[in-house]
């Protein structure tokens, strides 16, 4: 379907749904601009006490292991590779492919989650989380690292969530035939936000693991 | 012009993905290696330089910006340009306090 052909269905017939793929493409890369700029502002707060509390925030890193960080970055890595396969996939006309590497990338976004879950709770058992005594007990650089770490690792947590149920809408709707391989701009949509989450990430990672 | 959906619209061999994906985890591999052996500004300066790579990695090919309109890549400068001033703004109100 054309545009021209859009504007002339909506017009004079109901041969054709409307349907708009770049608008829709449009919108959903605005709203991941806003995204942007929300993970933005935590990334500016971050840089700013890094440069205040250059040993604090060293030592604090200290806690993280690299090996965790390392692990989901992979995972996260190869969620994309297989999100980008399923679009490329129904593109193609390939519905199987397309389940098949929809499902893999849940899967890996739960394994994500699941070494997040770890992590957090072996910090949680050490008394590292906002509020504990030892904690408060921390100098303020320290305590300024484990703050961000929570907050901006935890909201982009909650990401990953949102995107596995974006996600399994999409493997459903393929399911469904409701995407297929000359209306895919949802699946590609959801697959954005999925990259979305994946950036944040190539960010998250070196500033609050790899600091030495 | 025909504008058929399928000639209008670039599709990505799997090919190109798995390329993509294996410059991205060899970049992961070589900041955790830096990270471990270098240390100071210099080992920030490359790990966020490494960052920047894997994004304009995964912004051109996995989000597909390299074969889309080019109104959706004035949209992520303007963006990205606004969160530079903001960035260069605060650090200028932050080291001149």
């Amino acid at each position: 379907m054309t545009q021209n052909e859009h504007t002339v269905s909506s017009e004079h017939s109901h041969a054709h749904v409307h349907r708009d793929d770049i608008g829709s493409k449009m919108g959903m890369w605005l709203f991941l601009f806003t995204e942007l700029l929300l993970f933005g502002g935590m990334f500016l707060m971050y840089a700013v006490y890094r440069f205040q509390y250059q040993v604090e925030f060293k030592i604090a890193a200290m806690e993280l292991s690299v090996t965790m960080g390392t692990l989901n970055t992979v995972i996260l890595l190869t969620s994309s590779l297989t999100v980008a396969i399923a679009i490329t996939a129904i593109q193609k006309g390939n519905k199987f492919l397309a389940i098949l590497n929809l499902s893999i990338t849940i899967l890996f976004a739960g394994m994500f989650m699941v070494n997040k879950f770890f992590e957090w709770s072996a910090k949680f058992e050490h008394g590292l989380y906002p509020g504990s005594e030892k904690m408060l007990g921390l100098p303020n650089g320290q305590i300024m690292f484990y703050g961000l770490y929570y907050i901006m690792t935890g909201l982009h947590g909650l990401h990953v969530i949102i995107g596995v149920i974006i996600l399994a809408i999409m493997l459903v709707l393929v399911i469904k035939d409701k995407i297929t391989s000359d209306n895919y701009v949802k699946l590609e949509n959801g697959g954005l936000y999925w990259h979305l989450v994946d950036l944040i990430w190539i960010f998250l990672f070196p500033l609050f693991y790899l600091i030495h | 012009m025909d504008q058929n959906k399928h000639s209008e619209h670039h599709i990505t061999g799997y090919g190109v993905y798995i390329l993509v994906w294996l410059g991205l985890l060899a970049l992961t591999s070589i900041t955790v290696t830096v990270a471990g052996i270098d240390f100071g500004m210099v080992a920030l300066a490359v790990a966020m330089c490494i960052a920047a790579i894997k994004s304009a990695l995964v912004i051109n090919i996995f989000m597909h910006i390299k074969f889309d309109q080019p109104i959706f890549k004035v949209f992520l400068l303007v963006s990205g340009f606004t969160l530079i001033v903001i960035f260069i703004l605060t650090f200028l109100d932050f080291s001149y306090r």
